[in-house]
């Protein structure tokens, strides 16, 4: 009997499930009969928060919102990222040249952008893209070019022999060989560019999930808050799920011959 | 009338002060024949073929083909490379590799290329492999795939790298036999790069021994054994043994001449 259990705690996670129902339920015990706080509601009520509010579309508006800003600043940091990232990792040139400004630029938290774009760009809708854009670049520049730089001179004089140009052996060879780097630099971002879109929220907007959760805060409906924040991991997490699914499709070659499933 | 490809007093130094790889190598290959390069290690016989095949240049001589300069890749000469679990793309299964080479070189449908694949990989005993992906197939499979891939371009000349000395001894023979076979059936001219003396008297007409870093001709020995030759009988043939003993007293000989140097 024991030694079932201990077979079904190393095969599987259903323990870490079962932590998180407890630690809900926890919450909600000591909610009710230990910290009667309203900054500490009881989970029953923040869920209850949370249905009111995705059924009136609140919650929903909010989402859109947020996912919209975050995917363009997102996306724009992609294509920018690659295709400076490749440029960089084909031609020394171009490496020696941009290299050193990246190494400035890169220490620099992203929010300290935040000013500047506010001063350049304003408060709207263009200076928080913009900032998830810059924010979200250099992971995926630094892997873009990291990754094509140690792509084996094999695979480049087999390019050669086989007659590719330049542009096909960046799409053929080049691409291809980096991509497992390039992912992780996209998945770094992507939880980078979700920091950012929340916290330009927070600062100055008048939508998205960032200004509903501190809104909430500040107008003591405590379990909107919550129910701001669940939100935010719900969309984390799914965030996450879907590129891992949508990573494993695009190298399986790679995840398989290295053994990683 | 002009050789077929001659290589001129090649010499390739890396740096202006730094050891040189060769030095002064000529010897020529004629049309449609099969002849191994050896030496000890570092005596840069890799190096030497990387030049031939326009890969890389030289500090000083040429490399001509039919007298013409050879200075980049070109379709005619295809270079088979030892580490074929990088130079066989996997990303790309085994088709796409073997396609890659001649579906930007022809205005041809798509369907006609990918049939030209297939047959290039059922020469060289793979038709059942079309669809697969490098990392399910085994190293011997793997080095096939790239042996059709360069024969997809329909080269005359086969430059090749070390390719058998990745893989297993059963593997490695089956290859060899698979090589000289192809060698006559396609009619090829075949520069095959070894440190193996065993295996270059087993499949060449001819051996360019170089000596030891920097590399330059020591001797070329002929190789009058019959083909098609047969990893038993061959092995066993008088002549075999005789030139195998001969040829390893040169090796020999190279690495305490190279030690001599160093010292």
């Amino acid at each position: 009997m024991s030694g079932r259990i201990a077979h079904w705690l190393e095969a599987s996670r259903g323990s870490g499930v079962i932590l998180i129902v407890a630690l809900l339920g926890l919450w909600q015990f000591s909610a009710l009969y230990v910290l009667d706080t309203p900054t500490w509601p009881p989970v029953t009520r923040i869920l209850q928060a949370w249905y009111e509010n995705i059924v009136d579309g609140t919650l929903i508006r909010h989402l859109l919102a947020t996912l919209w800003r975050q995917m363009l600043g997102y996306w724009l940091a992609v294509a920018l990222g690659i295709g400076l990232g490749l440029a960089m990792g084909y031609y020394r040139l171009i490496y020696n040249l941009l290299e050193p400004l990246i190494e400035v630029f890169r220490p620099i938290p992203g929010p300290a952008y935040l000013p500047v774009l506010v001063l350049f760009v304003g408060i709207g809708h263009e200076m928080k893209v913009v900032l998830i854009m810059v924010a979200s670049l250099f992971p995926i520049l630094l892997n873009t070019y990291g990754g094509v730089r140690s792509i084996d001179p094999v695979q480049f004089d087999t390019a050669r022999t086989l007659g590719l140009t330049t542009p096909q052996t960046l799409r053929e060879v080049v691409l291809p060989a980096a991509s497992p780097q390039i992912l992780t630099g996209m998945r770094i971002s992507l939880a980078i560019s979700l920091i950012l879109a929340i916290l330009s929220e927070m600062i100055v907007s008048n939508d998205g999930l960032g200004y509903f959760t501190l809104l909430a805060e500040r107008t003591f409906k405590v379990p909107d808050m919550y129910a701001g924040i669940f939100t935010l991991a719900m969309f984390g997490y799914a965030l996450n799920r879907l590129f891992l699914v949508a990573e494993a499709r695009l190298i399986r070659w790679h995840q398989e011959s290295s053994g990683r499933r | 009338m002009a050789d077929y490809l001659a290589i001129e007093r090649l010499s390739k130094q890396f740096n202006a002060h730094g050891h040189a790889a060769c030095r002064d190598v000529s010897f020529t290959v004629g049309e449609r024949e099969f002849v191994a390069l050896i030496g000890p290690s570092g005596c840069g016989k890799s190096t030497l073929l990387h030049i031939v095949a326009g890969l890389s240049a030289p500090t000083s001589g040429k490399v001509q083909l039919r007298g013409e300069a050879v200075n980049a890749p070109r379709p005619d000469m295809m270079f088979v490379f030892q580490q074929y679990n990088k130079s066989i793309f996997p990303w790309k299964t085994v088709l796409d590799n073997v396609c890659l080479g001649i579906k930007y070189r022809s205005a041809a449908p798509r369907r006609e290329i990918e049939e030209r694949g297939r047959a290039q990989l059922k020469l060289v005993g793979l038709g059942r492999y079309v669809d697969y992906y490098p990392y399910q197939l085994s190293g011997g499979m793997q080095q096939r795939v790239a042996i059709a891939r360069a024969l997809a371009r329909r080269p005359e000349i086969l430059l090749m790298d070390e390719p058998f000395s990745a893989l297993d001894a059963l593997m490695r023979v089956e290859l060899q036999d698979l090589l000289m076979w192809l060698w006559q059936e396609v009619g090829l001219t075949i520069l095959f790069v070894t440190h193996d003396l065993d295996e270059a008297l087993y499949v060449a007409q001819r051996i360019v021994v170089l000596s030891a870093s920097p590399g330059s001709v020591a001797e070329i020995v002929q190789v009058p054994l019959p083909y098609p030759r047969n990893q038993v009988e061959t092995r066993r043939d008088p002549l075999y043994l005789k030139l195998r003993e001969h040829l390893y007293n040169l090796m020999v000989a190279q690495v305490v001449a190279g030690r001599a140097e160093a010292s």
